[in-house]
């Protein structure tokens, strides 16, 4: 399991669509070893199929594929952008905090998810993510 | 009581909301036998209610169950009054 390793989060990411920003956060995965290009892509395919429903709270978009469509190793990346994208979601664009997803068919999946959930349950670690430092971040990642 | 949580492709965001949607319940005092799934496995599946985004939910018209609707999937206090509502 890959979660949030520090050289998985770009806190000064560019994009000026969706697709760059999914992009930008899935390029995090391919470098760490998590996931294969064809991975990033299938995000984005997804994204133009099935449109913004994973833009799920507000400024936050979770962009993720079907293990099969190239993923080694359960995992989550982060692109903070510079200049926040709007996806089309009505009630939560525009994004800034880009958490891409690498699924996996097995328990560390659901294990991963449920850290990440409960990262983001409290407000005060997305406001962390939104302004913090890259120390600042990783240090509430090891608190668990 | 059959709660379905659903997303586009039921494995990443569904399952989030599934565990928050089963924190909200838990502390209500409600039982439920919460799942999560995919937008077009549940058009097939039968549940009391369906949490979703506004997104999907449009996709969901016509089924059986009470369609419950959450903008931030994060956000126990909104997922909570909102469920509070659809029960009450």
């Amino acid at each position: 399991m890959k979660f949030l390793e520090p050289a998985m989060i770009d806190l000064a990411a560019n994009a000026a669509t969706p697709e760059e920003a999914i992009r930008a956060a899935g390029r995090l995965l391919v470098e760490s070893g998590a996931a294969e290009d064809s991975y990033v892509e299938a995000m984005v395919a997804s994204y133009e199929a099935k449109g913004p429903y994973f833009v799920l709270a507000p400024h936050i978009a979770l962009p993720h594929a079907k293990t099969e469509d190239g993923v080694h190793e359960a995992s989550v990346s982060l692109a903070r952008l510079q200049e926040p994208v709007a996806f089309g979601h009505k009630a939560n664009d525009p994004v800034k905090l880009v958490f891409a997803l690498g699924s996996a068919s097995n328990a560390d999946h659901i294990a991963l998810l449920r850290k990440l959930t409960l990262l983001l349950n409290d407000p005060a670690n997305i406001e962390l993510f939104k302004t913090g430092t890259l120390d600042q971040i990783t240090a509430i990642l090891k608190e668990d | 009581m059959k709660v379905l949580c659903v997303c586009g492709l039921g494995q990443g965001t569904s399952l989030i909301l599934r565990m928050n949607v089963e924190t909200v319940l838990r502390d209500l005092g409600v039982g439920a036998d919460v799942e999560h799934t995919d937008v077009s496995s549940a058009a097939g599946m039968s549940a009391d209610y369906i949490v979703t985004s506004n997104e999907l939910a449009q996709s969901l018209q016509g089924h059986s169950a009470q369609i419950v609707i959450v903008n931030n999937y994060f956000d126990l206090a909104e997922i909570k009054e909102r469920l509070q509502a659809a029960l009450a």
